[in-house]
């Protein structure tokens, strides 16, 4: 349950000492395998197949108030690793420990932003905003309820599309309503994974630029799922960047040191930009050419 | 693309494919007419056979007067279709009261579903009227039998779509119920049951449909009242007008009654085409 008297200041901007440096969330150990086919059935008829091993071995710790992405070629089980935080997915060995608790199913202290948006296309913007915080405080008031949806739909820049239908907006105003629905219930953390993903170029750049502005009014911890460089580079504190799958683990972490808020159109005149993209590049290029042979010379299965 | 779709090159002569239509409509109504007066004419058909003219007044007579009430066994036919429609409707309640409700469970619980299922499979295929001589025996007057028959006609479309639209809810929706902490009972309220809402109202329609179909055989054999025994009487005084006219009036209410849930339909899509 979230203490209400927190969340009429939520949405100002927190002041610079808010920021620790204290650890929020912990990964130890996480591994994720999926099982293979190895009973005398599937055997016999030539269909068994080996444990797939997504993840292995992941640790990681991210501190409060950061942004951080995870980065990595595809199918590197950057995704698994966001359900399994999220509480979607479990894990087959290790924890993940929220504010030093442990972590075993989806709980309203994790706001997820989907990548394919998932509003109830039935629900109104405003419905399907109140509908999250309503399932989160079920007795709140529903003018407080409204209220606050309102608070939100207005951080994302939607006023006036109360009413609407998601049917009735574009890709990237459906993303919006997807992050003022994460933030309404006021998480401790904000997952995201691949939200752009779905957007054409040049919504997706202003949807980051808008990601941005809001995380400078609410710095929460954020961790985002992208495979775009740019992006990471514009909205991280620190990019974690993963190794090829299966058996994925942690490549290296990278600290983001421009200073906040950031634009696009100068945040290459940093001098540690085209360092820290030459890197990204380089690390992402190599992987992604090892799956791609990986896959030429992987034997053909039914 | 057919020929007739291509665009008309000759100016001053063009019609809109709603004209074209609407001619065509026409054109075929003119000529199963005209066929039918002159076959008459000709004496093609049986002795019975009236005339298209005189069926046409005859026509006229029980739609300009629907409602008049000359004992039980000289009644307007709107009378009939008002019995009939009532049938139609409380069996169609019962039935998608106890339908909706059960294809949620087995929508939800794969095991149910296996255990059920077998049931469903054996009961679906059956001939609705084969439960009529079961309704007359389990219920004492004229009326349940018919209502019981129609009841059971409404169940299995309904239960099906139901099942089908419960068990294929989109995961992301299921995905954001979990991440919010919603209970199983809100889960079901307020995401799975909107989200399966198109899938249970097709299922309605179907059913209604067949319920209408039922209705005038089941009220052959049952009789008393409806428009199923006014049919049934009209032919036992070899009245053939009156028999096409019941039909025209069937087949008009049937229609009204599917565009009906069509409409039902549509305001449950949001966005998607049904």
């Amino acid at each position: 349950m979230i203490p209400l008297k927190t969340r009429s200041s939520q949405v100002s901007a927190m002041s610079a000492d808010a920021i620790s440096t204290e650890i929020q969330l912990s990964l130890r150990n996480i591994s994720k395998v999926y099982p293979g086919r190895k009973g005398w059935m599937n055997k016999m008829l030539r269909q068994s197949s080996s444990d797939f091993v997504a993840l292995e071995n992941i640790n990681l710790d991210i501190a409060a108030n950061t942004f951080v992405s995870i980065i990595g070629p595809s199918g590197c089980g950057k995704s698994t690793l966001l359900n399994i935080i999220a509480g979607l997915s479990t894990p087959s060995t290790g924890q993940v420990f929220l504010d030093g608790r442990a972590i075993h199913k989806p709980g309203p202290d994790r706001g997820v932003v989907f990548q394919n948006y998932a509003l109830m296309p039935w629900m109104t913007v405003l419905e399907n905003i109140r509908f999250a915080i309503e399932t989160v405080n079920p007795t709140m008031p529903l003018t407080r309820q409204r209220s606050i949806a309102q608070e939100y739909i207005n951080l994302v820049g939607l006023t006036g599309a109360e009413r609407k239908h998601p049917h009735e907006l574009s890709g990237g105003m459906k993303q919006r309503v997807g992050i003022a629905r994460a933030l309404a219930i006021n998480p401790e953390i904000l997952l995201m994974d691949e939200p752009f993903g779905a957007l054409d170029a040049l919504t997706r750049g202003f949807l980051q630029d808008e990601v941005e502005r809001i995380w400078e009014q609410q710095r929460k911890t954020v961790i985002l799922i992208t495979h775009s460089i740019e992006e990471a580079l514009l909205l991280s504190d620190q990019i974690v960047m993963m190794t090829r799958g299966p058996h994925a683990q942690i490549a290296k972490i990278l600290e983001v040191p421009f200073p906040r808020p950031r634009h696009r159109e100068t945040l290459d005149q940093h001098p540690a930009y085209h360092e820290l993209k030459a890197a990204m590049e380089l690390h992402l290029s190599r992987e992604t050419r090892a799956v791609e042979e990986a896959r030429i010379h992987k034997p053909l299965t039914a | 693309m057919a020929y007739g779709d291509l665009p008309q090159e000759r100016p001053g002569f063009s019609l809109t494919k709603g004209q074209q239509s609407l001619l065509v409509f026409v054109g075929v109504l003119v000529l199963v007419l005209a066929v039918w007066e002159i076959g008459f004419n000709l004496k093609w058909f049986s002795q019975l056979m009236p005339s298209a003219s005189a069926t046409l007044k005859e026509l006229w007579f029980w739609i300009s007067n629907p409602f008049f009430d000359y004992g039980p066994n000289d009644q307007g036919i709107g009378w009939h279709i008002l019995t009939s429609l009532r049938r139609v409707v409380i069996g169609f309640l019962i039935g998608s009261a106890i339908a909706i409700p059960l294809g949620v469970l087995i929508g939800l619980s794969e095991v149910v579903s296996r255990g059920v299922d077998p049931f469903i499979q054996i009961l679906r295929p059956v001939s609705p009227l084969a439960w009529l001589p079961l309704g007359l025996g389990l219920l004492k007057n004229s009326e349940a039998p018919a209502i019981f028959v129609i009841a059971i006609t409404s169940i299995w479309p309904t239960l099906i779509n139901t099942k089908f639209g419960v068990s294929n809810v989109d995961h992301a929706y299921l995905d954001v119920a979990r991440t919010l902490g919603a209970s199983r009972w809100r889960t079901i309220i307020k995401v799975i049951l909107p989200a399966a809402a198109p899938s249970i109202v097709s299922g309605l329609r179907i059913s209604i449909g067949i319920a209408w179909l039922v209705i005038v055989a089941a009220e052959i054999l049952v009789g008393g009242t409806g428009v199923g025994y006014f049919i049934w009487n009209e032919w036992n005084n070899l009245k053939i007008t009156s028999i096409i006219t019941a039909i025209l009036v069937i087949g008009s209410v049937g229609l009204v009654l599917d565009r009906l849930f069509s409409l039902v339909q549509g305001w449950v899509a949001f966005g998607k085409q049904p």
